[in-house]
């Protein structure tokens, strides 16, 4: 039995246990590792996340009980402070002594603080460990309790600099990025896409000082006021951010007298051997070719490389030239270098495209002859990234114009490369190193039928997630080679698309989801993807209410409410444009009263009221139809809200009546059921109140009419809409939505909202403009129709459904019993309740 | 809360002791489910009308442990007949009890009969 001893848990020394226990059942081997910090290793490459939910759980790459169950002994909160070569042991703070036979160093680095006077103040941090970070949240709450414009810095406007930038953001801080170079992140951009960053960086709050060197940090009684760059060149900050650059944790190595580089650094060879082949060093405490790599995915390289050596693999070796292209998101900005980002006119010539209007910039190094690419750099758009490091990786061929590798496709740039090209040793996650050779073969031996599997069995994707977009194409890619047709059903009842579905229904006139599955269905009863689907389609084409056929309808449409953590359920009544009487609100005041309701203003400017059981939801419903009300269809795939600012009927700036054109539009599409919600805008001016440029179709009052917008949303990939037309009066706006709503309701996938789906139409909004105002399709006159007939349909179903006694049935928790819910246990919250919180 | 699932159990044919008069047959929906309160437990019932078959299950969630079930969509993946819980659509087995979808804990199932238009649900006690 053989004991190895790691020094760190950070996510290179946690890699090199994974690699090691994936390798080898341990039986021969005892693996103890050790922790500076009090918690397991976490992801550092994502800290900044900390600051959105101060979970350090989420960020954990494995919980402490994974050690225990692949018989790894990690012991935290402890600091080694010796090694003894000669009796091959080392030596923690609390005197404990432990014997190896391997030694692995993975101690990381810390944050380098430049010696600047006044340093040492209260107010300055590091960004490095959660501990910090913590630390900076608790300050940062103080300081804006005392002054609530308190500004921070950031020292450093390199790559952890920048998300530092961003944690001074989301602290609710004024944040003011401060470098000594004359340009942003310069290890890895160029001067005008840093110009590029800049603009975006500048557009979305932050304050950038450049070629600023800082001569003193000045203070109050101990605390931070300023920074001092020179005479009469003074920033006012109450907190300081350092991130200067990092320093190898190599003081362990030093005092063993182990090999050192000059300016620190473990010297290793190409087997992550130092000068003593029984301690190897990986990450960012290893000098290898002379250089720290301080990306994550060469340490990981580095700690796969130590494994196989210690398991006698000797084979497995660092290679000489590591790959430091990399692509991240930096406050929310795509910024991608890979290969020569930088190259000297003597190797070859650059292609550059720039639009500072869109924050846009592309640039691609191509040799002499014009056949290989050498590098590039991308800022604000990163899609292309996968495909162009695969090209450099691989000295894949080039297009004879390779402007076209990066050019729009607006202005002749065509999507060029296919992941079937590359070759089978092309790395596609480079996270987890895996090839697409390897991809291909559990596809093709039948062990992933599917892009779930092929994560699950490969691991690609499971890192940065960055590949997972090319996984996907090469996955589909290679069923279809083998002939297994990719699916385009909508499950595994029905090979038929959405939109093929929705034509048949349509022909054939069909009224039940039974009919539809068994004349065009694959055999079985259906299930939670087909049911509503079908459902959804009978009433787009139907208008029918979710009523009908409720056992077929997603559970919130069967019950007309919204289903809440503890299976209770919310209500929302439809307030047009938001306009409320006060009449309407007390009646609201009161029957949420009544009930116990958690009331609260939703973010469609509506009014939810929350913890309405199943047998009160058609007591409350009756009550609020008698005070004029009707269903808001929050629960439905179907329009929601069409928010509004009071326009020119109060407002002094307003040059139109947007309330009263919102309500007549909200009135004109409630009801009507989509492959998914759709939400609507309507501002008096181009202050735009309302928000409407991030909603499905959006008008803003301007000199002559409205301009409408289509396309935008908010969720998980917020989108502007887009432009579509220009000072149109209101019976034309009605005829662009009606004919644009019934377009995406025809053709769209299931459960894709209107921006997704008009980022894949071909042609984008151009083609919808020729569609929607020209007819190119012939289609105008049927969509205008059929939507009329959906609009003269309306029909409330909770009036529909309380006053008709067998749908009443429905809204019984037991069928057997007038009882309630008798597990339902709520707690108290500012006045008011909430669900008991999930174990 | 432990203690609440612990109440559900799966009891098979040969050892119900007891046949719960439930309800009629009409009181549940055409391929649906809805809740049958016996003693202090909750029990999902759902009718396959296609396939002329009725199962049940407990109406607890083992996810978050919410009376959620019998909300559920239902229909078959594979054949095999499942119950998909409206809260984040895990679904579930209902001849097994087995989590389809992932590796929740399996939920107890109950056997069903139809007499003259009632239904009944089988207990061991």
């Amino acid at each position: 039995m053989k004991t190895i001893v790691v020094i760190g848990n950070g996510m290179v020394g946690f890699k090199f246990c994974e690699k090691f226990v994936t390798k080898e059942n341990l039986g021969n081997y005892k693996v103890i590792v050790f922790g500076e910090e009090p918690r397991p290793a976490y992801d550092r490459v994502h800290l900044s996340e900390f600051f959105e939910n101060q979970n350090a759980k989420a960020l954990e790459l494995a919980p402490q009980s994974w050690y225990e169950e692949n018989g790894i002994e990690l012991i935290t909160d402890t600091r080694i402070t010796d090694i003894h070569r000669d009796k091959k042991t080392i030596t923690s703070v609390n005197e404990k002594q432990y014997t190896y036979d391997y030694l692995v160093l993975a101690t990381g680095s810390s944050a380098f603080v430049p010696p600047i006077k006044g340093v040492e103040k209260k107010g300055v941090f590091v960004y490095r460990t959660i501990e910090d970070l913590e630390d900076m949240l608790s300050y940062a709450a103080k300081l804006k309790v005392k002054n609530p414009n308190a500004k921070a810095a950031v020292l450093g406007g390199g790559l952890l600099g920048l998300e530092a930038g961003k944690a001074a953001m989301d602290m609710g801080l004024e944040p003011h990025i401060v470098e000594f170079a004359p340009k942003l992140m310069p290890r890895q951009l160029d001067s005008r896409s840093s110009q590029v960053l800049q603009l975006k960086l500048e557009s979305i709050g932050l304050n950038i000082h450049l070629s600023k060197a800082t001569n003193q940090i000045l203070g109050d009684d101990g605390y931070i006021t300023g920074m001092e760059f020179g005479e009469d060149d003074v920033l006012d900050v109450e907190m300081l951010i350092i991130s200067a650059g990092i320093r190898p944790r190599d003081e362990l190595g030093k005092t063993c007298n182990l090999e050192m580089g000059v300016r620190g650094g473990i010297v290793v060879n190409n087997k992550m051997q130092t000068s003593d082949p029984d301690i190897y060093a990986i990450g960012e405490v290893a000098l290898y070719n002379q250089m720290i790599y301080g990306l994550v995915a060469p340490g990981y390289d580095m700690a796969d490389v130590a494994a196989n050596q210690i398991l006698g693999q000797t084979e497995t070796l660092m290679p000489d030239e590591i790959d430091m292209s990399t692509k991240l998101k930096l406050i929310g900005v795509d910024v991608a270098s890979f290969g020569e980002p930088f190259m000297p006119a003597s190797k070859g010539h650059s292609i550059i495209f720039e639009n500072k209007t869109q924050h846009l910039y592309k640039r691609i190094n191509v040799s002499l002859d014009g056949k290989s690419l050498l590098g590039g750099i991308l800022v604000g758009d990163a899609a292309d990234y996968n495909m162009l490091h695969q090209i450099y990786l691989n000295g894949m061929s080039i297009p004879e114009d390779p402007a076209q590798l990066i050019l729009p496709a607006s202005e002749g740039g065509t999507t060029f490369g296919d992941v079937t090209d590359l070759p089978d040793e092309a790395q596609i996650c480079s996270c987890e190193s895996v090839t697409k050779g390897q991809i291909c073969n559990v596809i093709e031996n039948g062990e992933a039928t599917d892009v779930t599997g092929v994560v699950s069995y490969t691991k690609a994707g499971t890192g940065c997630g960055g590949c997972k977009p090319m996984v996907t194409d090469l996955t589909n890619a290679t069923l279809k080679a083998l002939g297994i047709e990719v699916k385009e059903g909508v499950c595994e009842h029905f090979d038929l698309s959405r939109q093929d579905l929705y034509k048949i229904i349509q022909v054939k006139g069909y009224t039940t989801f039974n009919e539809v599955l068994d004349n065009h269905g694959t055999g079985g009863h259906g299930c939670e993807l087909c049911k509503p689907l079908v459902a959804s389609l009978m009433a787009s084409i139907n208008a029918d209410t979710a009523n009908k056929e409720y056992a077929i309808q997603d559970s919130n449409d069967r019950f007309l409410a919204n289903i809440q953590r503890n299976g209770t359920y919310s209500v929302v009544p439809r307030v047009p444009g938001g306009e409320i009487t006060p009449d309407k609100l007390i009646a609201l005041g009161q029957i949420a009263k009544k009930y116990d309701l958690y009331t609260k203003v939703t973010g469609g400017v509506r009014i939810d009221l929350f913890g309405a059981t199943l047998n009160q939801l058609p007591l409350i419903w009756k009550e609020l139809i008698s005070h004029g009300f009707e269903s808001g269809h929050a629960y439905g795939k179907s329009l929601r809200t069409v928010k509004t600012c009071v326009g020119s009927t109060w407002c002094r700036y307003g040059m139109d009546e947007s309330v009263s054109f919102g309500i007549e539009l909200e009135n004109r599409y409630r009801g009507i059921r989509a492959p998914h919600k759709i939400k609507g805008g309507v501002s008096g001016c181009i202050r735009e109140c309302a928000e409407a440029r991030g909603k499905d179709f959006g008008l803003i009052a301007v000199e002559g009419g409205w301009n409408l917008y289509l396309g935008g949303n908010g969720g998980a990939t917020p989108r502007h809409a887009e432009l579509f037309a220009e000072q149109i009066d209101n019976e034309t706006v009605i005829k662009y939505i009606d004919r644009y709503l019934m377009f995406y309701m025809r053709t769209a996938k299931p459960l894709q909202r209107t921006a997704a789906w008009q980022d894949r139409l071909e042609g984008g909004i151009e083609y919808l403009k020729e569609v929607i105002i020209e007819d190119k399709l012939g289609i105008a006159a049927d969509l205008d129709e059929e939507m009329q007939s959906l609009v003269n349909k309306f029909e409330c179903e909770w009036t529909q459904a309380v006053n008709d006694p067998e749908m009443m049935k429905r809204f019984n928790h037991f069928v057997n019993s007038e009882d309630e819910d008798d597990n339902l246990v709520f707690v108290p919250l500012r006045e008011q309740k909430m669900p008991e919180p999930w174990k | 809360m432990e203690e609440i699932l612990k109440k559900y159990k799966t009891t098979k044919l040969e050892g119900v002791n007891v046949w719960f008069k439930a309800a009629p047959v009409d009181a549940f929906p055409k391929d649906g489910g809805a809740c049958v309160k016996y003693k202090d437990l909750q029990i999902a019932v759902f009718n396959f009308e296609r396939l002329n078959t009725w199962y049940a299950s407990q109406n607890l969630s083992p996810e978050k442990q919410e009376m959620v079930l019998s909300r559920g969509m239902i229909g078959d993946h594979n054949g095999i007949p499942m119950v998909a819980c409206p809260l984040h659509k895990k679904t579930f087995s209902l001849e097994t009890g087995e989590n389809l979808n992932g590796d929740l804990e399996p939920i107890a199932i109950y056997p069903v009969k139809i007499e003259n238009n009632i239904v009944y649900i089988g207990f061991s006690e």
